[in-house]
């Protein structure tokens, strides 16, 4: 039994079988990743995970409670934050304001009318924000809007903002989609040193087999919608069933 | 002060000064002087410039924080305005019981309206509130004549009950609080002036600076940051845990309950009260405030208020006599023709003198009147500070 555990989940969109018969488990404090090739069905999956689809058949349990059913806000509150391929923050806001937000969520839950007390006295909710900011080497641009954020600037944010909700599973989409190499290899250390700072479980979909190698202690591989193997990094790598379902293109990625 | 940070209670003690000082600052011209006309210090439009002001207020906590354009919150006022009129009728023409069930009635009705409207977003929830609103009005106007009076609207009448009052002995019923008349006003001349202080228009003043500091406590508040998240990032707000459906709703109904609080504000002024002021061209009002002072700042709405409530009552004023006393200096050929080209402009052209500021607002300053002075401030700044600061209120006549 793992921290997640997805059991005979199938979604289908119109007269496409997106996913077949998904059986998963992400054992708790490891690094798991999914990789596969386009259209293997990694975003439907993850979309299934967060509460985004319900999947038309089997069963998603979080730390032996069933997530299906439950909107994304809940999902989130039990413990799973979600990183998304184009980092989603808070645009219109300072990078304060973005960290301070997540921090609420955790202290104060789903919903507060909290609307007659003034921020600025909550000195231990701007503490925290200001710590992780601080870890997240930001705290110099707190003030900043986050719009106007680098994209390797914009992607921390959105890890700070999960990691300070002290999730139990981080879900990451593509972290790195679109990133130029420098960029992709701080991304890298980031993660690591997380997981070596925290006990945290981190689910990772990967396109870039350089991030996926890495990082991850275990890799399951889609491929049309069903996962073809589980394994080791090591194993993966020289797997023939892998090297037919990418048909070399781990090659091109790495 | 007040649990505000020095910048924001600097602004409310301003906001305070101008509100008390506004008969004296809204009457800059003498009275028997041409420039009379353009003098806003008289109690009626003095009400209505604070009781719009508490309108927009609560309409930006909607619109300027979550970015939900409301396109039905006239059937808040209207609601509120029955609601304070059937206290009147009822209980007491003192005004204070109409204007906590005017709040009260509104704020109810608005979770009733937002509750729906609310589960959907963008341009199918302004429709939605329209729908809401303009439905409130057929009812107000048709069907609920025997709650609002239909067509002729309600007053308050001799022969109401009002328990809590003294029988009249056949003295029009008028508004009060605790005996002190609020159409009563005091004159107060100093050489060529005359300066008006009315009691209904402190009582308007008081609740709005109330109402003001209302708003930035909330703007200031992790609820108020929730908000602005709500119009940032939908998606990331509820992947961050926190459920945007509450937040907007609360954010509705404390709306609704601004708007209601101003509609019964006006019932407590004329007493008098019609299915007009449900009308959509009343909700399309407030959105031209909030944006014309500035979606999403503190004191833009009160500023729009006040812009286009100056405008409706002194604009529409000056008719063609005036005009020709103004370009009498012109040949009378030139005078016929720069009459022709201004008229359309004045009277009951004002709406077209409106829409050409809003459409100007709108493209060179997307924040308003606020970002108007923003700018202005910032170009003092940079020069040396000088003593002619522009006044917004000058006339073409000199």
């Amino acid at each position: 039994m793992g921290i997640l555990d997805v059991k005979g989940v199938g979604k289908r969109f119109g007269g496409l079988q997106a996913l077949g018969d998904v059986n998963l488990s992400v054992a708790e404090n490891s690094v798991h990743a999914i990789i596969g090739p386009n259209g293997a069905g990694k975003s439907t999956l993850l979309n299934c995970l967060v509460g985004k689809l319900i999947p038309d058949t089997g069963s998603v349990m979080f730390d032996g409670q069933s997530v299906l059913g439950r909107k994304p806000y809940e999902i989130n509150q039990m413990g799973i934050s979600r990183v998304f391929q184009t980092p989603e923050i808070f645009g219109d806001l300072t990078v304060m304001e973005n960290m301070l937000i997540p921090c609420f969520a955790k202290r104060d839950g789903a919903f507060t009318p909290n609307a007659y007390a003034a921020m600025r006295k909550d000195t231990e909710m701007l503490d925290r924000a200001g710590h992780m900011l601080e870890e997240m080497n930001m705290a110099d641009k707190r003030h900043m809007h986050a719009a106007s954020l680098s994209r390797g600037d914009k992607r921390r944010l959105e890890i700070g903002m999960c990691l300070s909700q002290e999730p139990r599973l981080l879900l990451l989409d593509e972290p790195t989609a679109g990133m130029a190499r420098a960029d992709t290899n701080n991304t890298i250390d980031l993660l690591k040193q997380i997981k070596d700072d925290r006990d945290i479980t981190i689910a990772i979909i990967e396109h870039d087999m350089h991030v996926v190698f890495s990082l991850a202690e275990r890799i399951t591989v889609l491929a049309q919608g069903t996962p073809l193997v589980e394994d080791t990094p090591d194993k993966i790598k020289g797997h023939p069933k892998v090297r037919e379902a990418y048909l070399g293109e781990s090659q091109d990625a790495a | 002060m007040f649990g505000l940070e020095a910048k924001d209670f600097r602004l409310l003690l301003l906001v305070a000064l101008l509100t008390m000082a506004a008969p004296f600052i809204l009457n800059p011209f003498p009275v028997d002087s041409g420039m009379a006309q353009f003098n806003a210090g008289y109690p009626d439009l003095m009400q209505r410039f604070v009781i719009f002001g508490i309108f927009a207020i609560g309409f930006n906590i909607l619109f300027g924080l979550t970015g939900y354009l409301s396109f039905g919150h006239a059937a808040f006022l209207g609601v509120g305005s029955y609601a304070a009129m059937w206290m009147m009728k009822l209980l007491t023409m003192n005004v204070i019981p109409g204007i906590l069930v005017s709040v009260v009635v509104a704020g109810i009705f608005s979770l009733a309206v937002g509750w729906i409207s609310l589960r959907r977003s963008g341009i199918y929830f302004s429709i939605l509130t329209l729908a809401f609103a303009q439905m409130s009005y057929s009812l107000a106007y048709s069907v609920l004549t025997p709650i609002t009076g239909g067509e002729t609207g309600l007053q308050p009448k001799v022969t109401d009950p009002r328990i809590l009052d003294a029988a009249l002995t056949g003295n029009a019923p008028k508004a009060n609080l605790f005996g002190l008349e609020m159409g009563s006003s005091t004159d107060l001349v100093m050489g060529g002036w005359v300066f008006t202080f009315n009691v209904g228009y402190y009582v308007a003043a008081v609740v709005m600076i109330f109402a003001f500091y209302m708003s930035i406590r909330i703007f200031r508040s992790p609820f108020g940051m929730m908000l602005r998240a709500v119009k940032s990032n939908q998606q990331r707000l509820n992947y961050t845990g926190l459920n945007a459906k509450p937040y907007t709703l609360a954010a509705f109904v404390i709306s609704g309950m601004y708007a209601g609080l101003a509609g019964g504000l006006m019932v407590a002024m004329d007493t008098q009260v019609g299915a007009e002021r449900m009308f959509w061209t009343a909700s399309g009002e407030v959105v031209l405030m909030s944006i014309l002072g500035g979606v999403g700042t503190l004191i833009g709405p009160v500023l729009g208020a006040g812009a286009i409530k100056y405008m409706e009552n002194i604009l529409s004023k000056i008719n063609k006599d005036i005009l020709y006393e103004w370009f009498a200096f012109l040949p009378d050929g030139l005078q016929d023709f720069v009459i022709t080209l201004v008229y359309p402009f004045i009277g009951k052209g004002w709406h077209l003198t409106l829409g050409l500021i809003f459409m100007a607002v709108v493209i060179f300053l997307p924040g308003g009147l606020v970002e108007g002075g923003q700018r202005i401030a910032a170009m003092f700044k940079r020069k040396k500070p000088s003593d002619n600061t522009p006044d917004g209120k000058t006339t073409p006549a000199e």
